[in-house]
């Protein structure tokens, strides 16, 4: 029995969420290597080896897998697939993209999203939004599986010798090519990861009154979340975006600015540790999950926070 | 170019969920029961495609009992112009639907299948992708925009850094996302029409695939509730909160 993780990265760094990812493995059994497929991805291969534990870290270099396509990323890992028992990749929307069509091309069934580990075959996974926990369990050769990141911490990292070796099969199926992309850049902390998040929704009321929110954010050195409601109005990109079908969220603190609390958006972040919401309608659902509510115009309470925050931090 | 609009029975989205009580399933007896969000945007894209002059014909596909016919008949009143139901009793595994899928998509040669990203009941997000994989074609999953160019589709999709376009060699596969479309109202009279739609139905064994089963659900179990927490008066007690009693700044 032998878990291949599937690395996320950016062809330059691991990202994190990769570590909750080899948690959920090590909770299926003690034995992983890592995969990294890119191109010129060697600094992730080296950041992959240090991971604790880790026994080797196969790397596929090769054009075909700058962008991580699905077409090339699942052929490739299938070809390099032969001797896993299982094979796991955090949620992230290359890896959900990319991880059933591997499934397919194998033959079997994936798991998708999972939030807990009860043995090699049984798992735990939310389904109808989150409003009910399913434990499933699977009987395939090979189980994929892909990971909620936010519900596993990170697995430690610095103490891995895993030995690089890299692997020539990668596979470019020639079906489909990057036209091109609007990847935002920010300083900020990446939403998925970050230990704390602020979030705001259409109550925000536009575009230029949500850099109260940016700025609240910066402030707490926090990522910057929205509900679906501020993405369709265009306050901000879809990136940002928190909820069943955007990224979930778990942090230490979140703050839900403007947020009404929709069950879609509740599914993405009911998860965090502390929740503070800032609402001027006193009944908006998002009070129920909230420990701290404050109830008030955003448009002066997030100023004033603001400013207070900035004298005791 | 055909396009073929898979579509799924799902709870109504706006429903509130119960749990069975012997913890078994969800409890979906005496349930509004609706076209999945995800499965209409991507009929209403398909009849975009089609009403631009891009498409000649779409197609919706449902798999389930007789009783899935309440959706087929709301595609078709959306403005689907026939239907095939695949007959099965339950609802197979992602993978078994792929593979019926494969086998429409086949036989209707269609130039681009169109569904939805994920259904709102199992939030599996895998029937597209494991479609495109056994059929070797393209995909463009999370779906914002769609042109057909020539012989390519170009799609926008929605990633988790922003937004990505593709351009992917027919046919192909795409899945639909919340941001595609604003799907239309359907009008009484196209209910009308709708229910002298073709209905062609068919079944797993005709299409020869093997209805199989490798996961098992073995219980289903409400979430962790959270308590509402207290209502602060005041910018000043929130500051204190979170700094003395949460311990989180």
């Amino acid at each position: 029995m032998k878990t291949l993780v599937i690395a996320s990265h950016n062809n330059a760094t691991l990202s994190p969420v990769t570590l909750a990812a080899v948690s959920a493995a090590l909770k299926i059994g003690a034995s992983f290597d890592i995969f990294v497929a890119g191109k010129g991805c060697a600094a992730v291969a080296e950041e992959a080896a240090k991971v604790d534990g880790v026994s080797a870290v196969l790397v596929a270099d090769h054009d075909a897998l700058a962008y991580q396509g699905a077409e090339n990323l699942a052929a490739t890992l299938q070809a390099n697939a032969e001797g896993y028992s299982h094979i796991v990749a955090p949620a992230t929307s290359v890896m959900k993209d990319a991880l059933p069509r591997l499934a397919a091309l194998l033959g079997v069934g994936q798991i998708s999203d999972i939030t807990g580990v009860n043995g090699e075959a049984e798992f735990v996974r939310p389904i109808y939004a989150g409003n009910a926990i399913a434990t499933v369990t699977s009987s395939d050769a090979v189980k994929v599986i892909t990971v909620r990141t936010s519900a596993f911490d990170a697995a430690p990292t610095g103490a891995g010798t895993g030995a690089i070796t890299a692997v020539d099969n990668a596979v470019d199926c020639g079906l489909s090519r990057v036209v091109s992309e609007e990847i935002a850049q920010s300083e900020r902390p990446e939403l998925a990861s970050a230990s704390i998040v602020v979030s705001g929704g259409r109550g925000v009321g536009s575009e230029e009154n949500f850099a109260l929110i940016e700025k609240l954010a910066d402030r707490l050195n926090a990522a910057l979340g929205a509900s679906r409601a501020a993405v369709d109005a265009g306050f901000i990109g879809n990136d940002h975006q928190v909820g069943q079908t955007g990224k979930i969220v778990a942090p230490d603190l979140y703050v839900a600015v403007g947020i009404s609390g929709a069950i879609q958006h509740l599914a993405g972040m009911q998860g965090s540790k502390v929740i503070v919401a800032i609402n001027k309608d006193p009944d908006a659902p998002i009070y129920e999950v909230a420990d701290y509510g404050l109830v008030g115009d955003l448009h002066d309470l997030v100023p004033e926070l603001e400013a207070k925050l900035a004298s005791v931090l | 170019m055909k396009i073929l609009v898979p579509v799924k029975r799902v709870i109504d989205y706006n429903v509130k969920v119960r749990i069975k009580q012997d913890g078994s399933d969800v409890d979906l007896s005496n349930t509004k029961m609706s076209i999945n969000p995800f499965c209409e945007i991507a009929v209403e894209e398909a009849l975009r495609l089609r009403e631009a002059g891009t498409a000649s014909e779409v197609i919706a596909v449902c798999i389930g009992p007789k009783i899935v016919k309440e959706q087929i008949l709301a595609a078709l009143a959306m403005g689907a112009d026939r239907a095939i139901r695949i007959d099965v009793e339950e609802q197979p595994e992602p993978l078994v639907i792929a593979r019926l899928l494969a086998k429409v998509a086949e036989q209707e040669d269609a130039g681009l299948i169109m569904m939805g990203k994920q259904a709102i009941d199992s939030d599996n997000n895998q029937v597209g992708q494991m479609l495109a994989g056994i059929m070797g074609r393209p995909q463009g999953t999370f779906a914002s925009v769609v042109k057909i160019e020539g012989d390519e589709a170009l799609v926008t999709r929605e990633v988790d850094g922003g937004l990505q376009t593709v351009a992917l060699k027919l046919p192909a596969i795409v899945t639909a996302d919340l941001r595609l479309n604003e799907p239309r109202f359907t009008k009484l009279p196209d209910i009308m029409k709708a229910k002298r739609k073709p209905i062609a139905e068919t079944t797993a064994a005709d299409l020869g695939v093997e209805v199989t089963s490798t996961q098992q659900q073995l219980s289903v179990a409400a979430p962790a509730t959270r308590q509402a927490g207290i209502k602060v008066a005041s910018v000043d007690e929130l500051v204190d909160k979170l700094k003395n009693e949460a311990k989180v700044i």
